[in-house]
């Protein structure tokens, strides 16, 4: 297991490859879908301060507000390839060091990953008590009234959140060996040899 | 006979039909989930993530929180007795909607496609979802499935023959299909799912057949002998695609998989896959002379 503390540089986020468990300690954001819409129609520069060399979350979480404070009661990861489109512009022009998600992205994104130092981050979906138990702080919130809950963008403090490194810096994910191994499994099963 | 409904009470009932959707994963998932994990190899990213997923169902259940953010559509299937208003059980429904969002346990997921807007409180147009059916019986039952956006959006709709596939009208073809969606899916609908199928139908009642099929607990036998060994085939045959849980790798790609079939029109054949979340969150209620039952 490997501790991932941020911020973090793009030399130390190479060092890392498929396959590794990683524990993830500081502070990021969530966006997803409209987020991603807006940060590459509307470029907001605000925001730039909370990506730069840390992760996007791709979640759209469960909060509660106790004593005037938000809370995350439940936050695990949503499907990430619908970011796809955006997100290898969204790494290159914030900075960005990493995506949690679920599912893998694309080869758009594997590309961005390897220019600009970057990770993917694969999150277990469905785990969304015990993530959101990994979330120690909610520290702001950017377009609540405008995106709603889900879509809003969440700056959390988090200790020790549990991912494995599905696309690394090199070129290398595990979602396109599977997805080679499993299509020719089904071919086979589909077309069986007569 | 007309059946009196004592609001309060009901709404009391169907809140916490909601509360154990959202946070008590029914005891038949739980079961298969544990029997995947025994298949895995020792220090398999496979084998990890069944032991981190049976952590959160704990501590779901114990904290009475979401097992899933994405708390889904609710689907609710309602069978009622002769004489009792349909318009008023959905307001009921509603009411125990509005404050599970308030209190978290559902999160707000209904957006205006048009506007954007996410009404705040899950209420709007077919949402939740009801379904209303009649039935002899003189007691009341709701079943309520939370189905999340991601393994929604994984399933699928075929109309046989399909060339590509080489599948005709017949259960070979369904075969094809199902291997083919659940292939296509890989681990984007949290695998290992539970796969629904509908065979025949019109495009929207074939999509409903599927996903009806979802109530049914893994262990149940399919009553037609022809579906409970396609049943059976499927299974087998998908859990050897090797896409595991997440799509890290691994020998359970699904739980379970259950058919039903609708008559359909001599020039349509439609097969529709209704993917299931490992997250199999359903319940029910049923009001039966004033006794309640869950399960």
């Amino acid at each position: 297991m490997i501790n991932l503390q941020l911020p973090i540089d793009a030399a130390d986020i190479r060092k890392l490859k498929v396959g590794d468990e990683v524990l993830i300690t500081g502070t990021m954001i969530t966006a997803r879908d409209a987020a991603h819409k807006y940060m590459i129609e509307e470029k907001p520069d605000f925001i730039r301060p909370y990506l730069e060399n840390s992760l996007i979350y791709h979640c759209g979480p469960v909060v509660r507000k106790q004593d005037g404070e938000w809370q995350f009661v439940a936050a695990g990861p949503t499907t990430s390839i619908r970011e796809e489109p955006y997100e290898g512009t969204v790494i290159q022009n914030y900075k960005v060091r990493g995506i949690i998600g679920k599912g893998g992205m694309g080869p758009k994104t594997l590309d961005a990953l390897h220019e600009h130092g970057a990770v993917y981050l694969h999150a277990i979906g469905g785990m969304a008590s015990y993530l959101a138990q990994t979330v120690k702080k909610v520290k702001e919130v950017f377009m609540l009234e405008e995106f709603g809950v889900p879509e809003a963008m969440w700056v959390i403090e988090v200790k020790e959140f549990p991912a494995v490194v599905t696309m690394d810096a090199h070129n290398h994910s595990l979602h396109t060996k599977i997805k080679s191994d499993s299509y020719a499994q089904a071919r086979k099963l589909i077309h069986p040899v007569r | 006979m007309t059946t009196q409904v004592n609001e309060q009470t009901l709404e009391d009932q169907i809140y916490e039909l909601i509360v154990r959707a959202s946070t008590d994963l029914p005891d038949d998932v739980v079961r298969a989930l544990k029997a995947a994990r025994r298949t895995e190899p020792e220090g398999t990213p496979a084998k990890n993530v069944f032991g981190m997923l049976l952590q959160n169902i704990d501590l779901a259940k114990k904290n009475m929180t979401p097992i899933c953010q994405d708390t889904g559509t609710n689907l609710y299937y309602v069978h009622y007795p002769t004489g009792m208003s349909t318009r008023q059980l959905q307001q009921v429904i509603e009411r125990a909607t509005v404050r599970a969002t308030e209190n978290s346990i559902l999160r707000p997921n209904a957006v205006d496609p048009v506007s954007g807007k996410n009404s705040g409180n899950n209420i709007g147009i077919q949402h939740p979802n009801i379904h209303f059916e009649e039935w002899k019986n003189d007691h009341l039952e709701f079943r309520l499935l939370l189905k999340g956006g991601g393994c929604e959006n994984v399933s699928a709709q075929y109309k046989l023959p399909d060339s590509e596939l080489d599948a005709g009208r017949d259960l070979n073809g369904v075969y094809k299909t199902v291997i083919d969606a659940v292939e296509k899916a890989q681990g984007l609908g949290c695998a290992p799912g539970i796969i629904g199928i509908g065979i025949g139908g019109d495009r929207a009642t074939s999509h409903l057949t599927a996903k009806v099929q979802l109530f049914k607990k893994i262990e149940d036998e399919n009553p037609d002998e022809e579906l409970a060994s396609m049943e059976k085939r499927l299974y087998r045959d998908l859990n050897s695609l090797g896409i595991g849980p997440m799509g890290f790798g691994g020998k359970t790609t699904v739980l379970g998989v259950k058919i039903g079939s609708a008559h359909r029109v001599p020039a349509s054949y439609f097969v529709s896959i209704a993917y299931m979340c490992w997250a199999d969150r359903r319940h029910t209620l049923t009001v039966k002379n004033g006794e309640v039952i869950y399960d």
